[in-house]
């Protein structure tokens, strides 16, 4: 219901999706995610009205970008556990920089992007030139990163960018027929996520998939894998960037405004069926993951449980829904991979090698196939899992 | 690209290092550098209080890292050891009350509280077959949500017996260190010498190959989860030693999954799993603590700390990695067979291969 008059930007697309989707494994986020949104609007009525809905929305914008982002990182076959810091550090520079100037908006705003895309920059040739595992290389970004913006503001962020500048994340369009306001973070993430479709249906978004399945084959195939992988970082950290210009506008200056982005980003893009190691998953899933997120939080905070409560509860559905969608992705997987006519065998912990355990795409996806050393990848899986993806 | 692939395979051949040597020879660099900085202004790295200072940073940390080596082993991660940590402070201190009586039932309850924890993370990771940074994340965050609804703020009472483990050393060596590198050298024996500890290497360096060479593969995953969540334990335990009470955020202030991860990673455990040696993690754990020192002693700003910190933990891994990747090369004859290879994931070698090499 309220998921379909959504004013997403893919609205029709998604709606043709959903019964595609809605019945596999990479569908369930969606399922999910209309499952809460009913829920909430069963205990609290007034969520689904147009104008309500539209502050969920524009709420969970900033964690959705950041998801965006970090889909292109995790399914090009890597993390980026800096993107926390990248929205600490830019939300900071928009407090110091611009102060109460509006003339600065613009230059500071360029500088911001050429910041954010400076970092991903550098975490991404850390991990492709001198082949540093990206958890190391984001993980030393995330504590380089945080510490100066720190030791810059001494520990205490002060100044708010003036109002003007603010107003992209908190102000909008106002005296709209149905919702009231159309919030400017609502426009700027359907512009993302439009941005982030068509990025991912280009042939350069799908080498970056590509490069997530099957590293030696998209060498093989002539892709300059380093520059490709670069590129995945810097969308991360350009889109860590916009967060931030939202969240300055909607939270303020505040040196923890950041903290824990990257493992929230995380979670909505695991939750949104997306394979940890690479090569699988849908840009708009992960999108949909963090609204899943966000509105688990929400029905949390109807339903009178403690706040305290919120990461229990977040932790065990997250690791059911991994487990449901790696228990049937495989199980799936199995079945075609063998060709055999019975696609729906559960799968039976004895017989079968524990694929999961492992972060590595080759391992983790031809677990079930066979044992073969050789990690030439097997086209039709990686057509067919990958299709409606992008 | 191929001509440095050349020059890299030449140079792995000259020289192949062990990698608990090339951690050891990167200790003692950073060990140099620090002395001298610290004479620079005027004070005694090597002086007796100052090592007691470094051991005693190493020891809470070694713990973690011990346990997040053989999970790392698995090609799992451990994220929940920091909420493992501090409800093992908690539990520890509110069983013991002050009361010195009730010291060894509070230590096997933290024991057994955690070797579950770990139990539940091991069978999430292979039979809910849930990637294992998920599935620690996620007990993590209920780990934490019932520390956060339970307790405000520091609770329980150590008695002075179990602070005196804590606080005391046999010369310029703590005790807790003693212990910690008793735990480290019965973790090497466990990996060198078991048959569990052989199949973490087999498992971690190729699934499906262990799997084909009858191996049990869910096995020694679940007991590499239960034994690290059991060193987090006693990592809590130690900490609780120290502060006398038990405290909800002490784990989660520490950071200490991140840092335990990144201390395996400089000790030359690769990431992906099955290589690596528990005495290159302590080493990873000592570069860490040596820094920090060196930082303290020089009264570097808090938040450059962690800048400094960052780029060390990067640098490192860079140099690590580069060796790690030329050493395993010769392995493969000429290398033709792959013969440019930046990703090593895409590739692993066979898993006895590995074992054998990575439990010499």
């Amino acid at each position: 219901m309220s998921a379909v008059t959504t004013p997403q930007p893919t609205a029709g697309e998604r709606a043709a999706g959903f019964a595609r989707t809605l019945v596999s494994p990479r569908g369930a986020v969606f399922l999910l995610l209309i499952v809460l949104l009913v829920a909430i609007t069963v205990l609290n009525p007034s969520f689904a009205e147009p104008s309500q809905f539209i502050r969920f929305v524009q709420r969970v914008a900033p964690v959705a970008i950041v998801a965006i982002g970090q889909y292109f990182v995790i399914v090009g076959g890597e993390f980026d556990l800096s993107m926390g810091s990248v929205v600490t550090a830019q939300v900071v520079i928009a407090g110091n920089l611009i102060g109460q100037d509006e003339s600065k908006s613009i230059p500071v705003l360029l500088f911001m992007l050429a910041f954010g895309a400076f970092i991903g920059l550098v975490n991404g040739l850390i991990v492709t030139l001198l082949k540093v595992p990206s958890f190391i290389a984001t993980l030393g970004m995330m504590l380089a990163l945080l510490g100066a913006t720190l030791y810059w503001t001494g520990g205490a962020a002060t100044g708010n960018p003036a109002d003007g500048f603010r107003e992209i994340g908190r102000g909008g369009i106002r005296d709209l027929p149905v919702i009231e306001i159309l919030p400017w973070s609502v426009v700027v993430l359907v512009v993302v996520l439009l941005l982030a479709v068509w990025f991912a249906r280009r042939p350069f978004g799908r080498t970056i998939i590509a490069l997530g399945d099957n590293p030696t084959t998209v060498r093989y195939s002539g892709a300059r894998s380093w520059w490709v992988k670069t590129s995945t970082f810097m969308i991360s950290s350009l889109s860590a960037t916009v967060a931030g210009v939202l969240l300055v506008g909607y939270a303020g200056v505040h040196p923890s405004v950041g903290r824990g982005y990257e493992f929230t980003a995380i979670t909505a893009v695991v939750l949104g069926g997306v394979v940890l190691g690479g090569g699988r998953g849908w840009v708009v899933a992960a999108a949909a993951g963090a609204f899943a997120l966000e509105a688990l939080f929400t029905l949390l905070n109807f339903a009178g449980v403690p706040s305290t409560y919120r990461d229990a509860v977040q932790g065990a559905i997250i690791i059911l829904a991994v487990a449901y969608a790696a228990t049937t992705v495989r199980a799936r997987r199995k079945g075609r991979a063998l060709e055999a006519p019975a696609p729906e065998i559960s799968p039976t912990p004895s017989s079968e090698p524990a694929s999961q355990t492992s972060p590595a795409p080759a391992e983790e996806q031809d677990a079930a196939a066979s044992a073969r050393p050789a990690p030439i990848p097997s086209t039709q899986r990686a057509d067919n899992e990958t299709k409606g993806g992008s | 690209m191929s001509a440095a692939t050349a020059t890299s395979v030449r140079r792995g051949r000259r020289r192949r290092l062990d990698s608990s040597l090339i951690v050891g020879i990167a200790l003692v660099g950073v060990i140099i550098i620090g002395a001298i900085l610290v004479a620079s202004v005027g004070r005694n790295f090597f002086s007796a209080g100052n090592i007691r200072d470094i051991l005693t940073g190493m020891s809470v940390l070694g713990f973690v890292a011990i346990g997040q080596t053989l999970v790392i082993l698995c090609a799992s991660l451990d994220l929940s050891v920091p909420y493992v940590i501090s409800l093992s402070s908690l539990i520890a201190a509110d069983l013991m009350a002050g009361n010195p009586a009730n010291i060894p039932i509070a230590v096997l309850a933290v024991l057994v509280v955690s070797a579950l924890i770990g139990l539940a993370n091991g069978l999430i990771v292979t039979k809910l077959k849930v990637n294992g940074f998920i599935a620690t994340l996620g007990t993590g965050l209920i780990i934490k949500g019932y520390l956060d609804t339970n307790y405000k703020g520091t609770s329980g009472e150590v008695p002075w017996e179990f602070q005196l483990i804590g606080a005391t050393g046999i010369g310029p060596v703590p005790v807790s260190t003693l212990i910690m590198l008793v735990v480290a050298l019965a973790g090497a024996f466990f990996l060198a010498r078991t048959r569990t500890g052989n199949h973490m290497f087999a498992v971690g360096g190729d699934e499906q190959v262990a799997r084909l060479s009858g191996i049990r593969t869910a096995r020694p995953v679940i007991i590499a989860h239960v034994l690290c969540s059991i060193t987090a334990a006693l990592a809590g335990l130690l900490l609780a030693s120290r502060l006398g009470v038990g405290s909800p955020t002490v784990g989660v202030q520490g950071g200490y999954d991140l840092l335990s991860i990144a201390a395996v990673v400089l000790g030359g455990t690769l990431l992906m799993g099955g290589r690596g040696s528990i005495w290159g993690t302590i080493g990873g754990v000592a570069i860490f603590a040596v820094v920090d020192n060196v930082m303290s002693v020089m009264q570097v700003n808090p938040f450059l700390k962690d800048v400094v910190r960052g780029v060390v933990i990067v640098a490192a891994v860079a140099v690590y990695t580069s060796r790690s990747l030329d050493r395993r090369r010769p392995r493969f004859g000429t290398g033709a067979a792959e013969p440019d290879r930046p990703d090593d994931r895409s590739a692993p070698p066979p898993a006895a291969a590995r074992e054998k090499e990575a439990s010499a």
